[in-house]
């Protein structure tokens, strides 16, 4: 039987996905290897049990944790579909501030206040804070970056369907780069999270002419203060420092209660 | 049913960008209530943005929306300039025309193919389309794969693009690869034809309702990146710095995404808009498809939306290869992007594939991002959307089987090609009973 695949998305622009339908070569192929169940971007259809499930988006609200526990549940591999389920994302820099004050520079004051008394829609506005799923379930495989690589996610599929362990380098961006014949971001006189942060990018957003500013996660392991220094000999004050690594992993960095494996690697 | 009392629920819809809900209250075989929910999670990118460089903002607020990440960079790039007091070369306007063009041609073509076309064939998704129309799914694939190398070219990649930047581009598209994005367009006319054929076979619910219809209008082109802010019932123009009247946002405890209002209680905004307000400026090959699809001089149907896409694919692609022509005409320079950072507010529009889209921004002496707002097409057309269900349903609910009638719903709200994710900021209908 072929395995079913089924997509989830929680708070997320949705741009993981619509980068897998994307995989325009490679998806009427796919598409006979497996059956995908759901995928609400693209289909109405649905089923009570999974062999592997994509997770997009981080979880802010409990309904939302609720939800994919129960996904969980149902699901015989579980994978982390790019930055927000996998690291948080931009969104978690939301954490440093009160639930009520974001409501409120969103909403204005009036509307919050409202809104989040409003017996019959109170769940809608109960933010708690920006969670990566590993937080709330285990995660079996992460498919890293915003977005992910599409051909990051045709060899996992093309691995688990084979029944063998897929294999992600376990190297920062910086040696990609290196192999990509790049001129070093630094050497433009400018600066670059690339050596802490996880490959598997190709070192796309340098190669194109930016930087990396990191959205891969950082390394586990990384020597965090060597390149905190290598900064600051860069020109980068402290506060500067934190605010670039805080651009994309700021839940990385945040203190917290992890009930699931953590995002430690790709490997189970 | 005349005598019934039930509810439609209609739970997270699916082939809708986002997540939201329709929900209609039948009582005693009339309609009690129509309410659309959207209940999308907060990510508060207008607050998370505060204490962000001039630079940062355009590259991280593209993360809004998957789908619309290159008109929500060029709208936060429009307004960072503004605020900044940066005024971008005639080389970099022109590049980012095309970026943009490249998205509407990637956004309508994911739209009409995958999310609407099944709906109108009576199948859930396009995945039994593979099997029963091989050669339609073929030639949809193709044409996303064209619309996404476009973007890749002109922005470095298809999804959140890092080639653009505020004043210009840090990395300049290859000509050779520009070339080649032209010969793909002009091998890609026949698929046009065969698309626009489509288009004329789907029929239409007959379903209409007159509406205020907003967006850009440019004096001298079809406004797509630019121009002031036009409404059908005005008559007239606003600045895009006076968006806030226009807009005027509020918020509904069902719905996580602000509303917005004009003239009327509901206004819409969109490629149907677009085509209504600005016709005359389409391509005439565009408008010659316009007048096959019977969008002259215009339609108040909503549905035709996605009859007003395939104008706009038809009209995309021959403004591009305009486009190109002049890009290859002339010599690509690399530009100095450097600038000194200044406290100030700015405001940029430009149309996106679901409508005009705003981005306001202000920052403090040290070029420090201190408010931020950003007003996107769906929380624009929501009430517009409900406004029609209200319409709708008491002829739907006499005239229509409840599968139907949940189906027509649908389709309603897919017409809008909603994009909620980033309007929180879609659909469930309930039949409650």
């Amino acid at each position: 039987m072929k395995p079913k695949i089924a997509f989830f998305d929680f708070a997320s622009c949705e741009g993981c996905q619509l980068a897998i339908l994307n995989v325009e070569d490679a998806l009427l192929d796919l598409l006979e290897r497996v059956d995908i169940v759901e995928f609400r971007e693209a289909l109405s259809e649905k089923a009570p049990r999974y062999d592997i499930a994509f997770i997009e988006g981080s979880i802010h609200r409990e309904e939302d944790a609720d939800r994919l526990r129960d996904i969980r549940a149902r699901s015989r591999v579980l994978v982390a579909l790019g930055a927000c389920a996998a690291i948080g994302n931009v969104q978690a820099r939301s954490n440093a501030t009160a639930p009520a004050v974001n409501l409120a520079r969103v909403y204005g004051e009036e509307a919050r206040d409202r809104v989040q008394t409003d017996p019959d829609h109170w769940p809608l506005w109960a933010h708690t804070r920006v969670r990566p799923i590993s937080d709330v379930v285990e995660v079996d495989y992460y498919l890293r970056g915003c977005p992910v690589v599409p051909a990051e996610f045709v060899k996992l599929v093309t691995a688990l369907i084979a029944g063998s362990e897929p294999r992600f380098a376990r190297e920062p961006v910086c040696t990609e780069c290196k192999r990509a014949g790049n001129l070093c971001v630094f050497a433009r006189g400018e600066t670059c999270l690339g050596q802490v942060t996880w490959a598997g990018c190709g070192a796309i957003c340098v190669t194109q002419g930016y930087r990396c500013d990191g959205c891969r996660g950082l390394l586990p392991g990384a020597n965090l203060e060597a390149h905190r220094q290598i900064l600051r000999d860069a020109g980068l004050d402290d506060a500067t420092i934190d605010d670039r690594y805080d651009l994309f992993c700021s839940a990385q960095r945040q203190p917290q209660q992890r009930r699931g494996a953590g995002p430690g690697g790709h490997a189970r | 049913m005349s005598s019934e009392s039930f509810t439609i629920a209609v739970n997270h819809v699916t082939r809708v960008e986002g997540h939201g809900s329709i929900r209609i209250n039948v009582k005693d075989g009339a309609v009690d209530d129509v309410k659309l929910c959207i209940v999308e999670a907060h990510r508060f990118f207008e607050s998370f943005t505060r204490g962000m460089s001039p630079a940062e903002i355009p590259w991280i607020v593209g993360r809004i929306c998957g789908i619309c990440c290159v008109g929500h960079q060029l709208a936060a790039t429009k307004a960072v300039e503004d605020a900044q007091g940066l005024v971008p070369s005639a080389q970099t306007i022109l590049l980012r025309e095309l970026l943009n063009l490249s998205q509407f041609l990637q956004s309508h073509t994911l739209h009409v193919y995958f999310l609407a076309v099944p709906d109108f064939l009576g199948v859930q998704s396009v995945l039994p389309l593979a099997r029963s129309h091989p050669d339609v799914v073929r030639r949809a694939l193709r044409l996303k794969k064209l619309a996404n190398d476009f973007t890749a070219v002109f922005g470095g990649r298809t999804l959140h693009p890092m080639s653009n930047t505020l004043l210009g581009w840090r990395r300049l598209p290859s000509k050779d690869a520009i070339a080649d994005i032209r010969a793909r367009l002009v091998a890609a006319l026949p698929d046009l034809e065969a698309t626009v054929a489509i288009a004329k076979s789907l029929p239409m619910p007959p379903y209409e309702r007159e509406t205020e219809y907003v967006s850009l209008k440019h004096p001298d082109r079809y406004a797509l990146y630019d121009g002031e802010i036009y409404s059908s019932d005005l008559g007239a123009t606003v600045p895009v710095r006076d968006y806030l009247s226009v807009t005027n946002e509020y918020t509904v405890a069902h719905s996580t995404t602000k509303w917005s209002k004009w003239h009327r209680d509901a206004y819409a905004t969109g490629a149907l808009a677009r085509v209504n307000n600005n016709f005359a400026q389409l391509r005439p090959a565009a408008q010659e498809v316009a007048r096959e699809l019977g969008l002259e001089p215009r339609s108040i149907n909503p549905y035709a939306n996605n009859l007003a896409q395939v104008v706009e694919i038809v009209h995309c692609a021959h403004e591009s290869l305009a486009l190109i022509d002049e890009v290859l005409d002339r010599d690509l320079v690399v530009e100095d992007l450097s600038f000194t950072p200044r406290a100030g507010r700015g405001f940029g529009a430009t149309e996106v594939p679901r409508g005009i889209l705003f981005h306001d921004y202000t920052f403090d002496e040290d070029a420090r991002c201190v408010a931020a707002n950003a007003v996107i097409p769906t929380s624009q057309n929501v009430a517009n959307i409900e406004a029609d269900m209200r319409a709708f349903a008491p002829a739907m609910v006499k005239e229509l089987s409840r599968e139907a009638l949940t189906l027509h719903m649908e389709m309603l709200l897919r017409a809008y090609d909603p994009c909620i994710s980033c309007s929180v900021h879609m659909l469930d209908v309930t039949f409650v009973e």
